[in-house]
């Protein structure tokens, strides 16, 4: 097994829009900056499967200029672990790796928050950015029926997208009631860029029936899906579908930060506005700080870039942009609240933790995730509780105990790799 | 444009390039199914983004391999629910 050692003056961890303007500020600032991903290529959720070529701006600026930076980009290799402060360990197709740093950002964004109901475990069943990722690496969904539902302005995206690979997209569901996402449209109206982006939306999304105040309840089928039950305050019904694309808005990864022993304030890593954490050396940019779009992501990796490479003062320049974006990032968090109907949708049978298949009637008699853990295995499986944690604390309100090492899955020799090295 | 070969899935061939994932390549081989839970239930991908293990797969021998991380290579074999 290769065990090699890597060290830089700025380590970035997540090659999101987020991580890679760190890495391209970091490394302007002209220190030694490397940049970890566990993708095979740098873009992250939203420009997954982009190029330098991309027709989507914003990527090929950032890609090219990652590019042509002095950063060194580490991929596909997944940071599990620290052995002790300074020092990472990762594991890539050669074996674990080690990973020295100075100064550390973290920017390992956000993954889709799903939520139990009857027939959500079926093939075919997908997260609405999960669906979008496995179509952008090459699955065709042409002529596919689809219906998409959950929460967030990610459902709109994936519709269009879907719709332009030629998916036959049927509804998008939208759980938040009108009233809050007319409010959000009107914060919306004061910013022209996003403005500009929800009217090209609505365009390519023109004849879609987009409902709000909708929600899914089951979804049917034998051995695949094959329908969803749709509901709103007034009715309930079925619609058939080939997939069922179906995401609650965001939550953020936050399990590294935590092992790390950065403090977390409601859920997100709190950082002071140089988007250092309450770890000093240690900076935090991108989704796990809020969940707040492109924009705030690529503000604030261009702030801890310059800030951890000791160039405060440029840092400073991106304060204005920082602070209007959080502001979205707030009306988001209000819009796209989840309705107290969304709760009871399981039911005892439902299965919640897929991992170790722990259903709904066995958490509900446990008092807390710990005991939940304890006597049910909830939470205990390969995923770690990165799925089943954010509907468990939705649905009984239990906060999941902080991350552990490893926080992926390593193979044996890779632990006993690091145990040796330490 | 990116180099085309195939893999196979189960044993069937399938057309695939470097930019497609294993997971892409099961999915278009008609292939939903990827693996069994532990109490016998068929599961497919769930977060495309390498957080959930729903795609657990067995490439070229390896048990475990979460198949939407994962980029086809030349003669690759993949084999689902195993
Ligand atoms: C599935 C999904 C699809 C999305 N699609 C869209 C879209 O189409 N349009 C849109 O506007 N917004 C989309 N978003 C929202 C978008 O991700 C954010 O708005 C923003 O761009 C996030 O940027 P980021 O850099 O903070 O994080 P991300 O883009 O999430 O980047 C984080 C990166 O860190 C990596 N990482 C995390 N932990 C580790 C580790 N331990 N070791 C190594 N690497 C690690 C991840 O694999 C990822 O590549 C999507 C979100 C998700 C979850
Ligand atoms: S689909 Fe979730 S890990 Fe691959």
């Amino acid at each position: 097994m290769n065990n090699s050692r890597r060290s830089f003056d700025v380590l970035v961890v997540g090659a999101g829009p987020a991580g890679i303007a760190a890495a391209c500020c970091a490394a302007q600032a002209g220190v030694r900056v490397g940049i970890v991903d566990n993708n095979a290529r740098p873009g992250g959720q939203i420009w997954r499967g982009e190029t330098q070529d991309s027709n989507v701006a914003d990527a090929a600026d950032w890609l090219r200029k990652l590019a042509s930076s002095r950063a060194e980009i580490l991929a596909p290799m997944e940071v599990f672990a620290q052995p002790e402060a300074g020092r990472l360990t990762a594991t890539s197709s050669d074996g674990v790796c080690e990973l020295g740093y100075k100064k550390l950002i973290l920017c390992t964004g956000a993954r889709e928050r799903f939520l139990p109901f009857p027939g959500w475990t079926l093939p075919n069943v997908m997260g609405a950015g999960g669906l979008q990722a496995v179509v952008k690496s090459g699955m065709d969904i042409a002529g596919k029926k689809v219906i998409l539902a959950g929460s967030g302005p990610l459902l709109l995206a994936v519709g269009a997208h879907l719709r332009a690979h030629g998916a036959d997209v049927r509804t998008i569901a939208e759980q938040a009631p009108w009233s809050r996402l007319i409010r959000f449209g009107m914060a919306l109206a004061s910013r022209g860029r996003k403005i500009s982006q929800a009217l090209q939306l609505k365009k390519r999304l023109s004849r879609i029936a987009f409902r709000a105040g909708c929600w899914v309840v089951a979804a049917e089928g034998d051995g695949k899906v094959e329908s969803v039950t749709l509901r709103t305050v007034h009715k309930t019904w079925r619609e058939p579908c080939d997939y069922l694309a179906c995401g609650f808005h965001l939550v953020p990864n936050t399990e590294l930060a935590s092992l790390l022993g950065c403090e977390l304030r409601g859920g997100f890593v709190r950082t002071d506005e140089f988007q250092q954490s309450s770890v000093s050396g240690i900076y935090c940019a991108g989704e796990p700080t809020g969940i707040g779009g492109l924009e705030l992501s690529i503000a604030e990796g261009q702030i801890a870039g310059f800030a951890a490479a000791g160039q405060r003062e440029r840092a400073q320049e991106y304060f204005g942009e920082q602070k209007s974006q959080r502001r979205f990032s707030m009306a988001l968090e209000r819009a796209f609240m989840l309705r107290d109907e969304l709760r009871p949708l399981a039911s005892a049978e439902t299965i919640v933790c897929r991992c170790e298949d722990v259903k709904f009637g066995r958490l509900r008699e446990q008092s807390s995730w710990r005991a939940a853990k304890l006597q049910t295995r909830c939470g205990m499986g390969p995923c770690q509780g990165r799925i089943c944690g954010p509907a468990v604390e939705f649905l009984f309100g239990w906060k999941a105990e902080s991350a552990r090492p490893p926080i992926f899955p390593v193979a044996v020799e890779s632990l006993a790799a690091t145990a040796c090295a330490e | 444009m990116p180099k085309a070969f195939s893999v196979t899935v189960n044993g069937a061939q399938v057309d695939a390039t470097e930019d497609m994932t294993a997971l892409a390549a099961i999915l278009l081989s008609g292939t939903t199914t990827l693996r069994r839970s532990v109490s016998g239930e068929q599961r497919g991908a769930l977060c495309g983004m390498g957080v959930c293990f729903e795609c657990r797969v067995t490439i070229n021998g390896e048990h475990h391999c979460r198949s939407c991380q994962i980029r086809c290579a030349q003669e690759m074999d993949i084999r689902t629910d195993e």
